[in-house]
């Protein structure tokens, strides 16, 4: 098993006919069972083409009448992407993964107030992250594929990179990935830590889980606390931004220290109280975890 | 982005929050001229710069003559003012904010931000104005009253009432004090503020509410919708060099270290900035390229990180996924030698292509050290600048 996706998943692209959407379509439908996954592509005012053998319909609802999909990756540019998102909750998709990094934060105040609201099902991943990928199954984002190996090991994280090279650390000493997940470097997103971490608990195939969180705000604090009640798999962590600087924005929207709050120093206290293996040295977020397993 | 006082405060009256009247000046001149216009017998000589904490360094006095304004006026503009925001070096003042006095009889704090967990905005009150609200949360936590406002409603009426009382505002004044947080609300979102922060809010002896002082912190991410707020954007109180690098797309931050990192991707610059520091180094800057790097980019952020002084080393680290190693280590090889690399340089490179990126690398002349983990490209540099 894996959480959120497989290859059973059937997405649609909201932005197929841009630049960005049709590049990373294109590297999606050639991983794994991407050709049997993605089956369709919006793109206001453009449905009736044909994007890479993806036939485009004008609206989700359409998409999800016509081909069945239950998922939606949206690459369309910032100012679109909020309504966007709320197009894909509108037809009551399960997951929509939102990779449109510079939403502004208002726009997206309003989007998840909106999904409160309707009591909206449907989980949200992103704005501003890499994707989620099941190796060897289906691969949503913008991630390299070739670096994942099918496996027991959870990824959660906020960044993209440094995904990626926790990734290349577990895949190096043998340890497949379960599902990765990229969460977003955005100060308003869907799903946190938590959520991803209840995830990877239930899931029977999940058999330990790395972390990669980073300064500012608390959603590393918050996950920490849940795990201390409630997980049951050894958590690596590690937590970037030790020498940033307060007050200033580390590239992310998120990854600010504010008001002394956020700072990594308060994150890892907070996740080794919990009991998660912290590693301060990001090479070794490996093989912390495999130390962790046993 | 940042904006200063005084533009803060014209955002705050056009939406009906009342502040003290006042001009911008640039010279001591338009400094005295300011405060004749503005009539009355007291002013308050204001330095505007981007950090807190002007008034306990001296960049903010109150005059009761002209000849004062002037004396005032002429000290602070061109001072080199230190704040605990400014850091040692201080900022260099090149404005004025000439305003007129204000009879105070109590201080309140007010701000507005973004709550991450609730994701809404929250206004923050407190009868503790005129200090620290990072010291009043730690201390006196309790003296600090949080109205969440659901974004399709907008603010509450009678909890802003009721908050208003609470944190001191006189009976005669909640009316009037719920319209300033009604008021700040609306500024905070038409302006897409982040932070909208009102230290002090002051009770004034006829029992008007205003605001003393004004911090606004606009999202970036939604400039595209705020051109007047553009427009006050003032590159004097940026660094020169995250100037230079935001043209070139590259997000640079400066720091006090003396090795210079070059990497893709926000969380892994942040990583190797702390992996330099574990191994007894000091990163210079935090720089992260993108996605997708070309070989002017990498050209500038070299020059760039070259240009500070500081800097004894460079570290460069890519985890290639859709930027391809071997695109990178051309940018590397024609940088170095064209801005005539004179430090250490260690390369670290993983990911797409990377055999390729690693032979082109080998068979330059460039004068530099592969690595094959983040731990191992570390410790190269740090031997490399402390030998």
């Amino acid at each position: 098993m894996s959480i959120l996706i497989n290859k059973d998943t059937r997405i649609v692209t909201q932005g197929i006919t841009g630049n960005t959407g049709e590049f990373h379509t294109k590297q999606c439908l050639g991983y794994a069972y991407g050709k049997d996954c993605f089956v369709a592509g919006v793109t206001p005012g453009k449905g009736g083409q044909e994007v890479l053998g993806v036939p485009v319909l004008n609206t989700v609802a359409e998409a999800k009448a016509q081909h069945g999909v239950n998922a939606s990756v949206i690459y369309v540019p910032p100012r679109f992407a909020a309504a966007a998102i709320n197009e894909a909750v509108d037809a009551e998709l399960d997951l929509v993964i939102c990779i449109t990094e510079g939403i502004p934060v208002a726009d997206m105040i309003k989007t998840r107030d909106r999904m409160r609201k309707m009591n909206s099902k449907t989980v949200l991943v992103g704005p501003n992250c890499p994707g989620v990928i099941t190796p060897d199954e289906v691969k949503i984002g913008i991630m390299p594929g070739y670096i994942h190996k099918k496996g027991n090991i959870g990824v959660v994280s906020r960044s993209g990179t440094l995904t990626y090279e926790a990734v290349h650390q577990l895949t190096e000493l043998g340890l497949g990935q379960s599902t990765c997940v990229g969460i977003g470097g955005d100060p308003v997103n869907g799903v946190k830590h938590k959520d991803v971490m209840q995830m990877f608990n239930d899931d029977p195939e999940t058999e330990g889980v790395v972390m990669c969180g980073e300064i500012g705000g608390t959603d590393e604090e918050d996950c920490a606390a849940w795990i201390k009640d409630n997980m049951n798999k050894p958590v690596a962590a590690f937590i970037a931004g030790v020498t940033a600087p307060p007050g200033k924005r580390m590239g992310h929207a998120g990854a600010i220290i504010s008001g002394g709050q956020g700072t990594a120093q308060s994150k890892i206290d907070a996740l080794e109280e919990a009991g998660v293996h912290v590693t301060l040295n990001p090479s070794e977020m490996g093989s912390t975890l495999k130390a962790a397993l046993g | 982005m940042n904006v200063h006082e005084y533009q803060g405060k014209e955002i705050l009256r056009k939406y009906g929050v009342a502040t003290p009247r006042g001009v911008a000046c640039f010279s001591v001149d338009e400094a005295v001229a300011a405060a004749e216009q503005l009539g009355g017998s007291v002013w308050v000589v204001k330095a505007q710069i981007h950090a807190g904490g002007r008034g306990k360094g001296g960049g903010v006095k109150v005059a009761t003559s002209m000849e004062q304004v002037r004396e005032y006026a002429d000290a602070i503009l061109g001072m080199q003012l230190v704040t605990h925001q400014t850091g040692p070096e201080g900022k260099e003042v090149k404005r004025l904010y000439i305003e007129e006095g204000a009879d105070i009889a109590d201080e309140l704090y007010i701000g507005a931000l973004v709550d991450r967990e609730t994701q809404q905005v929250v206004l923050m009150c407190s009868s503790e104005g005129g200090m620290d609200i990072e010291t009043v949360a730690e201390e006196t936590p309790e003296k600090i009253l949080k109205i969440f406002v659901d974004p399709d409603t907008g603010l509450d009426r009678a909890e802003a009432e009721n908050v208003c009382q609470q944190i001191g505002i006189p009976s005669e004044a909640v009316a009037e004090g719920a319209d300033f947080l009604a008021g700040l609300y609306e500024a905070f979102v038409k302006s897409d503020a982040s932070l909208a922060e009102i230290n002090p809010l002051v009770i004034t002896g006829d029992n008007r509410v205003i605001a003393l002082d004004a911090k606004f912190n606009i999202d970036s991410n939604a400039l595209f919708r705020q051109p007047e707020i553009v427009e006050y954007r003032d590159l004097d109180e940026e660094d020169a060099n995250e100037i230079e690098a935001s043209q070139w797309g590259l997000s640079y931050i400066s720091l006090d270290g003396n090795i210079g990192c070059l990497v893709n991707g926000a969380g892994l610059a942040m990583a190797t900035m702390d992996i330099i520091k574990l191994y007894g180094g000091e990163p210079a800057n935090f720089l992260d390229v993108g996605g997708g790097a070309d070989k002017e980019q990498v050209t500038e952020a070299f020059k760039i990180m070259l240009g500070n002084d500081n800097v004894q080393g460079i570290l460069v680290n890519i985890f290639g996924g859709i930027m391809r190693c071997d695109t990178i280590a051309e940018g590397i090889v024609a940088a170095a030698q064209e801005v005539g690399l004179n430090v250490p340089l260690v390369v670290r490179l993983e990911g797409t292509n990377v055999q390729q990126g690693r032979k082109i690398l080998d068979d330059s002349d460039v004068k530099l050290q592969t690595a094959t983990t983040m731990a191992d490209a570390a410790a190269k540099i740090t031997a490399a600048v402390s030998a």
